[in-house]
């Protein structure tokens, strides 16, 4: 959609960590990870359940304190920020969630659900502008003003979402974590969400950081993607380019167990890759995914396996890609 | 490409179209709609106007004076619940009676409530440290039987109505701690409450706004049982002589008094027995109605 | 034509509570013959799960009631059997389900072997000694892939994936005639997904069973059905081969919406088209199509007459736009 090139990133994590204590060992569910994300572009991350991706973007909006690394938020680095400065970022970062179930207050109105972020930031001059920009938000991501004095639980998955939605955009943030904001939708309902957030962002000039472990919708939507295993980033790579070339062994083993709704792929075998993720705690050094690995080799564990760049802004972390 | 189309959304027929109404209106006419608890409320409020009233409707000194030539009457026109032993008339002793004890019961609930509540909402929602210590420290009181503490609080500070308030408020503020913070810890990990931090609320604002509302059904039902409760306990109090003193009247030491004539003259017990067990039951009806009123998820 | 193992003839379900009634399927019909996959798909309360928990009479005793309708499994109604017949000689022993969430299906309390031998000892003619029954068993587990000696295990012990593993290793331990699978690897991540969709399929060709496999997932139904039945509002809009379905022209809309909603893989899409609006609460019923109010071709007709069926070969549509033509 829009060039990933030349600009100055709005999010750049550096060396995040977060661990877990888990009866004194520590769980590792983001390890040493960085990224980059440029203004109106989107970053999908996409792993398995477990891998540490949900963390990654509770770490970066500090809703979770990390264990180290730096965060930069247009260039101000937010993981000194204090607590009245972060709420004043918060305002500027905001965060959809997988399950509109559990993610709105059963007890509140949709008009209360929307307002409360702009009540708690004092974004309004008097009752009637806010109930103006409520219902101008209502009409934006595409609910119908008559029901603004409705509750969650008398919507549906999809209505329940786009509720998510307007309370993230309501204070205009410039960049939104995604959390598998389609998962727990039907795809037809899926596909409409799916358009309306590609439209804020050419709207609003939203910069999108998208987890989900659908290998479909992150193709769709996103400029840049990064493949995490374990708390470990395997490879980041534009979207395009992952999908025509993938390098790491377990983005291979990742795309080819996507069961294709096209039956001349029939022949192919499902390609399936042995064994389960393994423990995330206290892992040994090296390469997380080795031993699944069928390509494994000595040089595989003992030693951490750094992020290359192969081919430009193509990186994977395998020793074995030339 | 057309901006539109991914914005229309047919309307459905399934789907209300509401008016705005405050919240409190809402729940008002929600609670309106369950008969017990109109019921209920009706009692209450006749009983409360009584107990605000009773200057007004009755005459004081008669619950003090003792008259021999009336003593033990059975229920009449003239004495509705009879006469007690010294001649003084029971419905007027209930009715002043139900001054000290409905204040006991509502007050001490309130602030046990309260105090213990926000212990326990803080304890669940900070978690770490402050949890440990404010959970072991309940665990301390809980160890001491309820009427025990009470007792020896009362024994420490003399007997007397606020006495009893405060004795029976320390006493019931380690299970209000404990109830409300299992409440709380089930809702402190949601992600509404997630995505209110992540909007910048703060966070007494969090454990007010979208918190507690959640947690208010188990709160609301043992508020309501507790004060019936916390009138009979009062009551036993007072009957061993540690809380409200003869010759003033209440509920529980009217009973107490009442049951050396239970064979001659039943009504003395009975009767205001049936009182407190129709406010109890009102008391709790009522909250099953307010705890249904207040959670919007409920069809009404 | 061979016999057919499954026969369901207009089957009609409600839900009924005091307050309303819900028409969870209107009439469908299928057929099903020995070692085919017929594979469900549609939405949320399409009535998937409703399909395969009335072939079993395992719908909620208060609530649901098969109002019309008969399904017929190799030569017997199973309406017509008892609760009696339906516990011992059909559930577990000749017709198994798998549900979608494999963490709620298997006792916490009871080792997976203890789980499994229960499944053997109950739906065993002669009884069995306690050697024989171990022996099935560990050959039930290595079936599944999973190694015998951890039969002494708790469900706790598991993972996901291999729990799904279990429940299906205690589905087939008595060799069923049928196997329904409603959504198997909807909880499951990707790589174990595959893993159990090649286990299942791979024990399905070598044991012969027949399976409806219900599922969301168009690229499930792609890699291993057969036969596909689009579900929709408790109908079935479209019915027919694989090739039908994914190779030919003609389709019900609900059908083509449903594939356009899905982003393509191998194709660069900018925007996907959804289908408007949402699925009619089946409190009552429309008078026409129960597509009309979504369809893009909607028709004057589809509002107030409900569609017959165009068929073509295999290939069954219930869509006034072919059906006018067929006139």
């Amino acid at each position: 959609m829009t060039n990933t090139q030349s600009k100055t990133p709005l999010l750049e994590v550096k060396h995040l960590k977060k661990y877990f204590n888990v009866k004194k060992s520590k769980l590792h569910a983001v390890d040493d990870v960085s990224a980059s994300i440029n203004e109106g572009t989107t970053l999908g991350v996409v792993g398995e359940s477990g891998c540490g991706k949900s963390t990654l973007g509770r770490v970066i909006l500090r809703l979770i304190e990390p264990t180290d690394g730096e965060i930069y938020f247009n260039g101000r680095n937010i993981r000194k920020a204090g607590k009245r400065e972060m709420r004043e970022l918060r305002k500027s970062m905001q965060i959809i969630f997988q399950d509109p179930y559990s993610s709105l207050n059963p007890r509140k109105s949709v008009y209360d659900l929307i307002a409360t972020p702009l009540i708690v930031n004092k974004m309004f001059k008097n009752r009637k502008e806010l109930e103006k920009r409520v219902i101008s938000l209502m009409d934006m991501v595409g609910l119908e003003e008559g029901l603004y004095n409705t509750y969650p639980h008398e919507l549906d998955g999809g209505r329940r979402q786009r509720i998510c939605i307007a309370r993230a955009s309501a204070l205009e943030p410039k960049f939104i974590v995604c959390d598998e904001p389609v998962s727990a939708l039907d795809v037809s309902i899926q596909a409409q969400i799916l358009n309306l957030l590609m439209d804020l962002q050419d709207e609003m000039g939203l910069t999108y950081m998208f987890i989900t472990h659908d290998m479909s919708v992150v193709k769709h939507i996103s400029d840049e993607i990064m493949v995490m295993y374990m708390g470990k980033c395997v490879e980041k790579a534009p979207s395009r380019e992952l999908f025509k070339n993938p390098l790491h062994p377990y983005t291979k083993a990742l795309f080819s167990a996507i069961p294709i709704p096209d039956i001349s792929m029939r022949t192919k075998k499902f390609h399936v890759i042995r064994g389960e993720v393994t423990s995330p705690i206290d892992p040994e050094p090296g390469c997380r995914f080795a031993p699944r690995c069928e390509y494994c080799q000595e040089g595989c564990v003992g030693k951490e396996i750094e992020l290359r760049e192969v081919s430009p802004s193509h990186f994977v972390a395998c020793p074995f890609v030339k | 490409m057309s901006i539109q189309n991914s914005k229309k959304q047919k309307s459905e027929a399934a789907i209300v179209y509401k008016k705005k109404q405050s919240p409190a209106r809402e729940t008002w006419r929600r609670l309106l709609k369950n008969k017990s608890s109109v019921i209920s409320l009706v009692f209450l409020i006749i009983v409360v106007l009584l107990a605000i009233f009773a200057d007004v409707l009755f005459d004081k000194s008669l619950i003090t004076t003792q008259r021999v030539d009336i003593r033990i009457q059975p229920p009449s026109l003239e004495h509705w619940f009879g006469t007690d032993v010294y001649g003084r008339d029971i419905f007027t002793r209930m009715v002043y009676g139900s001054r000290v004890s409905l204040t006991i019961g509502i007050v001490t609930m309130a602030l046990g409530m309260l105090i213990g509540g926000l212990l326990g909402a803080c304890a669940a929602y900070f978690g770490g440290m402050l949890d440990s210590f404010i959970m072991r420290f309940t665990d301390m009181f809980m160890a001491i039987p309820e009427t025990l503490l009470a007792l020896c609080v009362v024994a420490a500070m003399g007997a007397s109505a606020s006495s009893l308030i405060f004795a029976l408020t320390i006493a019931i503020i380690p299970g209000n701690c404990r109830l409300v913070r299992s409440a709380v810890l089930g809702v402190v990990d949601t992600e509404y409450v997630e995505a209110a931090r992540a909007c910048g609320m703060s966070d007494f604002r969090i454990i007010m706004t979208e918190i507690l509302p959640n947690a208010l059904s188990p709160i609301i039902v043992v508020s309501t049982q507790g004060v019936a409760n916390i009138m009979l306990t009062a009551s036993s109090l007072s009957y061993l002589g540690m809380g409200v003193q003869p010759p003033n009247p209440e509920w529980g030491a009217m009973i107490a008094d009442a049951r050396e004539y239970l064979r001659a003259a039943p009504y003395m017990c009975v009767l205001p027995g049936i009182v407190i067990v129709l406010t109890a039951l009102a008391f709790n009806l009522l909250g099953d109605g307010l705890r249904d009123a207040l959670d919007p998820r409920l069809k009404d | 034509m061979s016999e057919n193992l499954l026969e369901v003839k207009d089957l009609e379900v409600i839900y009924k509570t005091d307050q309303k009634t819900v028409h969870a399927i209107n009439r469908i019909g299928f057929t099903l013959q020995r070692g085919e996959t017929l594979g469900i798909v549609g939405e949320t309360g399409a009535g998937k799960t409703t399909t395969g928990l009335s072939i079993l009479r395992l719908l909620p005793e208060r609530t649901g009631h098969v109002v019309g309708g008969s399904i017929i499994f190799d030569g017997t109604d199973l309406m017509k059997l008892s609760e009696e017949e339906m516990r011992s000689s059909i559930r577990g022993e000749r017709i198994s389900m798998i549900f979608q969430d494999p963490m709620t299906s298997l006792n916490p309390v009871m080792t997976v072997g203890e789980q499994i031998a229960e499944a053997i000892i109950y739906h065993s003619e002669s009884d069995k000694s306690s050697s024989e029954v171990e022996a099935r068993v560990d050959e039930v587990l290595e079936m599944v892939g999973i190694p015998a000696f951890r039969k002494k295990d708790y469900p706790h012990q598991f993972s996901g994936g291999m729990k799904q593993r279990v429940v299906i290793a205690m589905a087939l331990a008595c060799e069923p005639e049928l196997l329904i699978a409603d959504e198997p690897t909807t909880a499951l991540d990707v790589t174990i997904q595959a893993q159990v969709l090649a286990m299942i399929s791979e024990l399905r060709d070598r044991l012969g069973t027949a399976m409806i496999m219900i599922t969301n997932d168009l690229g499930i139904i792609a890699q291993i059905c057969d036969q596909v039945a689009v579900m929709y509002a408790g109908q079935l809009v479209e019915t027919g081969t694989l090739e039908d379905i994914f190779v030919k022209k003609e389709h019900h809309p609900y059908t083509v919406g449903l594939f356009g909603a899905i982003p393509n893989l191998n194709e660069e899409t900018d925007r996907l088209s959804p289908i408007d609006g949402l699925m009619p609460e089946l409190l009552k019923l429309p008078k026409g199509c129960f597509f009309a109010e979504r369809c893009p071709h909607c028709m004057e007709i589809c509002k107030s007459v409900p569609p017959k069926a165009h068929v073509n070969g295999t290939h069954r549509i219930t869509c006034h736009l072919f059906t006018s033509k067929d006139e």
